[in-house]
């Protein structure tokens, strides 16, 4: 895709607007005087449109953090509670994502994937002993790793639609086809606006290359792999692509499993899916 | 260095016989280094009156530094007089609001709109700059380096520190030490409090080892119970920051507005007797008075 239209999927992207139910929730909560803040936090949390525009805020060089800030949490220490409240009140009005789009893709179910996966990638991340706060970031990066696709579909919904189509017709993975119809794929777009965002290297590493673990040894990348593939057997949403990719060596080093037997050792996972679905249904 | 406080009230302006002693003006702080160098922080009610007392040494090179953009705080600005003369210089400092994106020129030309004020932006004669300052970035004026760091409140807030002549104040603005959102038996408890801790630490340290520290004391300790997230501290808040920072002097401002003269020497009486060995001296801000360091 040539620059012109990177840096004009850029300028749409601001004014991307969040699921419905937590535009839903946020105004709801931010018109109670008494609403807790670690309701609103967990909202704006399990929002992958209102986390990207926090993450964004923070990271910008205005604050010239010398870390960069991965989790919405630390933003809110950072900047206070009411500026996070009024960012993500500022993503609510610009309305909610339109579950018809043109391009067939079913947003919660998108939602649904990229929640199941996000808890899933802390729960291993969790099991891996990675410290606490990088449990935390393996959420962020679950709930952002196919960002990039909810942007083809709220902006380029024609091309992404026979991306889609072709993909599940040929059984081909998504990221592929997406290059043939758009030009870039889910995973080349994340990395652009993650980059152009100001994200942490390592959101940015799981994001761009949460299909090719060749790149390089990313602990982080490495668990949203992982509970990608678990979010897609358990058939918790699949984000337009069904394929479960197989388990490389080191993934199977890494986790002391394959995938069958993660699955056994997560053990009852539905506990998982039915939270996510609160922060879904309207 | 030296300052004088010619507004210690908070949220708005207070005369009256109630407050005489201490003032009923909302922030403003005069900073003068010892080469005369004028650093103002905030411009509330309180900046009239230093402006009337800065007619006699036209033309003015002032550097105004506002912690935050709420009303109380910006709320003089038209009425400093310096920036209707011309020759004088006016540099005002501030942060990018990040949920508008607008820059401190906003709080004064928000103000000079012909709904609100008689005189419009174009028509000010001084000569008016604005700055945009960054977190942990510092900026010199003279021989002074001011250099601010962000602290919790509603709106973006900076507190600043004032470095000069081997002399060093720091001023929080409003501010409200974060507290953890969760209860110690939810799972995020933790990993927030050490979010929380972290930024305590970094805060303590942006304030070390001053000479005076200007806090934020809106409430007691009582009243706060009913006022957490209003984004506000208390004295004992106030107290506890100064004793990790080493601070020398601690002065408590942003007398909360119901707040009579005798109510705040009766607060006062209570504050001394209650921590008796506080390494620093406890000191309420009071308008008009000198404070040489």
């Amino acid at each position: 895709m040539p620059n012109s239209k990177n840096e004009k999927l850029i300028v749409l992207v601001e004014k991307m607007p969040a699921f419905p139910r937590s535009v839903q929730q946020v105004v709801q909560l931010t018109s109670d005087i008494n609403a807790s803040a670690k309701d609103i936090v967990r909202v704006i949390e399990c929002d992958p449109v209102m986390t990207v525009k926090v993450l964004k805020a923070i990271n910008s060089s205005f604050y010239g953090l010398p870390q960069k800030v991965t989790s919405v949490q630390r933003a809110v220490v950072h900047i206070g509670l009411n500026t996070i409240k009024n960012i993500a009140l500022g993503v609510a009005a610009m309305g909610m994502l339109n579950a018809n789009n043109k391009a067939n893709f079913n947003t919660s179910n998108f939602l649904l994937h990229s929640l199941t996966t996000a808890s899933i990638s802390k729960m291993l991340a969790e099991r891996i002993s990675l410290p606490s706060i990088e449990c935390g970031d393996c959420f962020v990066a679950g709930l952002l790793h196919d960002f990039g696709k909810v942007v083809f579909a709220e902006f380029m919904p024609n091309e992404f639609k026979l991306a889609l189509e072709k993909s599940k017709e040929q059984r081909l993975p998504l990221h592929q086809t997406e290059l043939e119809f758009i030009g870039i794929s889910h995973t080349q777009a994340g990395k652009m606006l993650a980059e152009k965002w100001g994200l942490s290297e390592m959101l940015i590493d799981a994001i761009a290359h949460h299909h090719n673990l060749d790149h390089n040894q990313n602990a982080l990348r490495d668990c949203v792999f992982v509970a990608n593939q678990i979010s897609k057997h358990k058939q918790f949403g699949d984000s337009g692509n069904s394929l479960i990719a197989d388990f490389p060596n080191p993934i199977v080093a890494r986790f002391g499993q394959d995938l069958p037997g993660i699955c056994e050792a997560l053990g009852d996972l539905e506990a998982i899916k039915t939270e996510a679905q609160s922060f879904i249904n309207l | 260095m030296k300052f004088k406080f010619w507004g210690v009230r908070g949220s708005i302006s207070t005369p009256g016989p109630n407050t005489l002693k201490y003032g009923g003006n909302t922030t403003c702080i005069e900073i003068r280094t010892d080469d005369n160098d004028l650093i103002i922080l905030d411009a509330g009610t309180g900046i009239h009156a230093l402006a009337q007392s800065l007619l006699k040494e036209m033309p003015v090179n002032a550097h105004i530094f506002i912690t935050h953009t709420h009303w109380d705080h910006i709320q003089g600005l038209p009425f400093f007089i310096p920036i209707f003369i011309p020759n004088n210089q006016i540099t005002i400092y501030g942060g990018i609001d990040p949920v508008t994106n607008e820059t401190i020129n906003r709080a004064l030309s928000v103000q000079l709109q012909y709904s609100f004020f008689p005189i419009r932006e174009a028509q000010l004669n001084a000569r008016i700059n604005y700055t945009t300052v960054k977190p942990g970035e510092p900026v010199k004026v003279g021989s002074a380096t001011i250099t601010p760091i962000v602290l919790s409140h509603p709106v973006l807030n900076f507190g600043y520190r004032i470095d000069c002549d081997g002399q060093s104040i720091f001023f929080t603005g409003d501010y409200e030490p974060q507290l953890n959102i969760y209860d110690p038996e939810d799972d995020e408890y933790a990993e927030f409090q050490a979010f929380v801790d972290a930024k305590w630490n970094e805060v303590v340290l942006a304030m070390k080892d001053v000479d005076a520290l200007i806090v934020d004391s809106s409430y007691t300790s009582e009243e706060y119970v009913s006022k957490q997230g209003w984004g506000h501290g208390t004295y004992d808040s106030g107290i506890k920051l100064a004793t990790a920072a080493n601070a020398k002097k601690l002065f408590f401002t942003h007398h909360e507005p119901t707040r009579s003269d005798a109510s705040l020497d009766a607060i006062y009486q209570s504050l001394l007797q209650k921590h008796p060995g506080t390494s620093c001296e406890l000191l309420l801000a009071q308008e008009g008075v000198d404070i040489s360091l």
